[in-house]
């Protein structure tokens, strides 16, 4: 479904990819790990088409079109969805509304009637527990005076909403507790099925003891400098980035 | 950064769409002011003598005074001998005495505004009184409004079927020489509306006047009054349209609210005069004055206003709150796009004990547009206990508008208490692209954010109007994102 070729991508004219290969297939699970500043987040926000960055180099096909001439608003109709690693509030518009104008926009896209303002808070009030938030969660503004977790599990209450094609997760795990992180875990487990692809973006390991991936894939310096099966991810909580030769300021967390 | 600019540099290309003319014939002064023009108005209007002394009395001062100069605007001098002063819709009789008197393509031009004049679909639960150019062409519900005691009709019926009233109160919160737009005003105003809502009677219905501006080189002078007696209510909205016209038009407006004791009285304007082009050409010059004087104790006036058109705004409802324990309030929310600029913002003048008063204006800034909040907040010597609370927050989208904030505090009593807040942000490029990540067009989701950004104003409009300004807001913002 999706496939990266040698991607380069700059922000500020620093270059900040410097050349990533990746294939992602309907129904995996790959983790992208890596210390801070490697680009894990450079690469989640070009996927996205964040404009901040630039592509300088490569392809992105999804499905064989090109990924890269779409905006950010088509990209995300056709099923790209990511998860921020630092949601931003939009104050006074109440998550409630701003959920359903984007649900409404994914299906009207797909050729669905728009949801009524009272099927569509059925609909959000179930998924809501789902996350383990409060529906008063709802009322209020996107995002605003949210706990960085109750932000973490609103970032999944959408992605259960908008039914992406390709997830993509950026540490959607850090600042959680543990039972935050099961919620979170079970989220994206609940997101799984064969058609549909999660590429999780992760500093530490112990998200993957709960969702289990089919690959890991180690970013340091803007390259892929490793690939494995999950077992590689358990050899960095072990052992750290250090036998990759790859400096990382943060110690990997015990998981 | 960049994006989001991008976008909305290129967002407002819509057309203003209440900008068509109406083909209909009318009586038009030939253009010019003197004393002689005054007296041809008031004798059209069948005026006793005392509204033409008055008259007379303004033109007289207004020639001795300067036009105001220290708001944030600038625009070309306004030559005030090129402007008709009166422009009325030819009729068989002198007024309409039913809407079958009112000619068919005036109430087409209202139904084209959405504003149903004809009995069979007259908005719900809302009477209308439609200004057209000079004069007021239909008033709607009289006859239950009558059963309530309630008089709702054009200023000019007032000044002849109720001139005690008028007489009394015309001036008293808006005296002539007040300044320079309203002096104008005085001496040549020529319709708008008057509302007297009797001791302890709640209004029926919302009141609403309907201003339209039609013909060419015409300027628009009018002159609302309204009066709540002791104990009374009355919700009251005003909505306005222009034609598109390469020439500015200059609308000069007195609004004068009375409230006397333990009387509540609702004004809510929706101001969407013709703005001029993305250019900057033509538009409606909008010099108001509007002011409402609390002199009853528990007394309470609100101004909410959602303001997007005009080329040139300056305007500043204000409350003077003379009675014990009254209650001043103003909501506001003021676009400007394109080349648009506007001063707007209150003054609150404490003059009673424990009087209270809340200031809400929300300021938003899109093109090369400027958008400035002016305030004043002031305590008399007998304010004890008075109290203030202003909260004035600016918006900005892309990087080529301005906003500024003028909040002046004058306090001649220790007592007094005053809190200020104020905020600018910008629609930030993270917020646009989590919108757009989840599937929303760049338009609609500057639409949701200004919207967010107004909701403690658009709660205080009545219903009805409250997705009215939301929609035009949107309307509004077309060709600031693209
Ligand atoms: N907007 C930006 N402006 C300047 N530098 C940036 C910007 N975004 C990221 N960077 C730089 O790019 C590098 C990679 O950042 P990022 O992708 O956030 O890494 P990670 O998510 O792996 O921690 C870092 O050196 C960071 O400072
Ligand atoms: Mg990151």
């Amino acid at each position: 479904m999706l496939s990266i070729r040698n991607l380069h991508a700059a922000v500020d004219g620093k270059e900040i990819l410097k050349g990533i290969d990746l294939e992602i297939k309907p129904g995996e699970v790959h983790a992208i790990m890596g210390p801070n500043g490697s680009g894990k987040s450079t690469l989640s926000a070009v996927l996205a088409g964040n404009e901040a960055y630039e592509v300088t180099e490569g392809e992105v096909l999804l499905d064989g079109e090109n990924l890269l001439d779409k905006e950010t608003e088509e990209r995300a109709r056709d099923g790209i969805f990511l998860a921020f690693q630092y949601p931003v509030e939009i104050p006074g518009v109440s998550n409630l509304q701003f959920l359903r104008t984007a649900v409404n926009a994914m299906r009207v896209h797909r050729g669905l009637e728009e949801l009524s303002a009272v099927d569509f808070m059925k609909l959000a009030k179930e998924t809501t527990k789902q996350v383990d938030l409060d529906p008063a969660f709802l009322k209020r503004g996107v995002n605003e005076g949210f706990s960085g977790g109750e932000k973490k599990r609103n970032e999944i209450l959408q992605a259960l909403l908008l039914e992406p094609r390709l997830a993509i997760l950026d540490e959607t795990d850090s600042g959680l507790d543990i039972d935050a992180l099961k919620v979170v875990a079970d989220g994206v487990n609940a997101l799984r099925s064969p058609e549909r692809a999660v590429l999780m973006v992760t500093h530490y390991q112990r998200l993957l003891n709960h969702i289990v991936p089919d690959y890991v894939h180690v970013l340091a310096g803007g390259k892929i400098v490793k690939s494995g099966g999950r077992e590689l991810a358990l050899e960095l909580e072990e052992r750290g980035y250090g036998w990759l030769g790859i400096k990382d300021s943060d110690e990997v967390e015990a998981g | 950064m960049a994006n989001t600019d991008k976008q909305v540099n290129e967002l407002i290309k819509r057309e203003y769409e209440h900008g068509f003319v109406t083909e209909i014939e009318a009586e038009t002064f030939e253009p010019g002011l003197n004393e002689d023009i005054i007296g041809r108005l008031s004798a059209i209007k069948k005026e006793p003598q005392f509204m033409l002394d008055w008259r007379l009395k303004a033109y007289r001062r207004w020639l001795e005074m300067d036009e105001p100069n220290w708001a944030h605007v600038g625009y070309p001098k306004i030559d005030y001998n090129a402007i008709s002063y009166y422009s009325a819709p030819k009729r068989k009789e002198d007024m309409p005495q039913s809407l079958d008197d009112v000619d068919p393509e005036l109430l087409k031009t209202y139904e084209k505004l959405g504003i149903p004049l004809h009995e069979r679909e007259k908005l719900a639960g809302v009477a209308v009184d439609a200004v057209f150019d000079s004069v007021s062409v239909a008033t709607t519900f009289k006859e239950p409004l009558a059963k309530a005691g309630v008089i709702f009709c054009s200023i000019s019926e007032a000044i002849q079927d109720y001139p005690e009233l008028v007489q009394k109160y015309l001036g008293s919160v808006v005296p002539a020489g007040d300044n320079f737009f309203a002096g104008l005003n005085s001496a040549v105003f020529s319709d708008g509306t008057f509302v007297y809502v009797p001791k302890g009677v709640r209004c029926p219905m919302e009141l609403s006047t309907y201003f339209r501006i039609n013909a060419a080189n015409t300027g628009q002078f009018e002159r609302t009054l309204i009066i709540a007696d002791e104990g009374s209510y009355v919700s009251y909205l005003e909505g306005c349209t222009a034609p598109m016209r390469d020439e500015n038009q200059l609308h000069a407006a007195v609004v004068e609210l009375v409230a006397l004791d333990d009387a509540q009285i609702k004004y809510s304007t929706v101001q969407n005069w013709y703005p001029g082009d993305e250019n900057g050409k033509g538009g409606i010059f909008n010099f108001v004055t509007k002011r409402g004087a609390c002199i009853g104790k528990n007394s309470k006036i609100s101004w909410t206003q959602v303001e997007t058109g005009s080329a040139v705004t300056w305007k500043y409802p204000s409350c003077v709150l003379r009675g014990e324990n009254s209650v001043g309030e103003f909501y506001s929310v003021a676009l400007t796009n394109n080349y648009q600029q506007a001063d707007t913002g209150t003054k609150m003048v404490h003059l009673g004990k424990n009087t209270s008063s809340t200031i809400i204006s929300k300021g938003i800034s899109a093109g090369r547009s400027s958008n400035a909040y002016r305030g004043l907040v002031k305590f008399g010597p007998g304010a004890e206990g008075a109290r203030n609370f202003t909260q004035c927050d600016s918006l900005l989208i892309g990087d080529q508008c301005a906003a500024h904030t003028f909040p002046y505090i004058e306090s001649k009593n220790k007592g007094a208490i005053v809190e200020h807040e104020a905020t600018t942000s910008k629609v930030s490029d993270e917020q646009m692209f989590l919108c757009r990540q989840r599937g929303i067009d760049p338009e609609q989701a500057v639409s949701m954010i200004v919207n967010g950004f107004c909701k403690e104003v658009f709660k205080e409009l009545p219903m009805e109007f409250a997705v009215e300004a939301g929609k035009l807001l949107e309307v509004s913002l077309e060709g600031s994102v693209g």
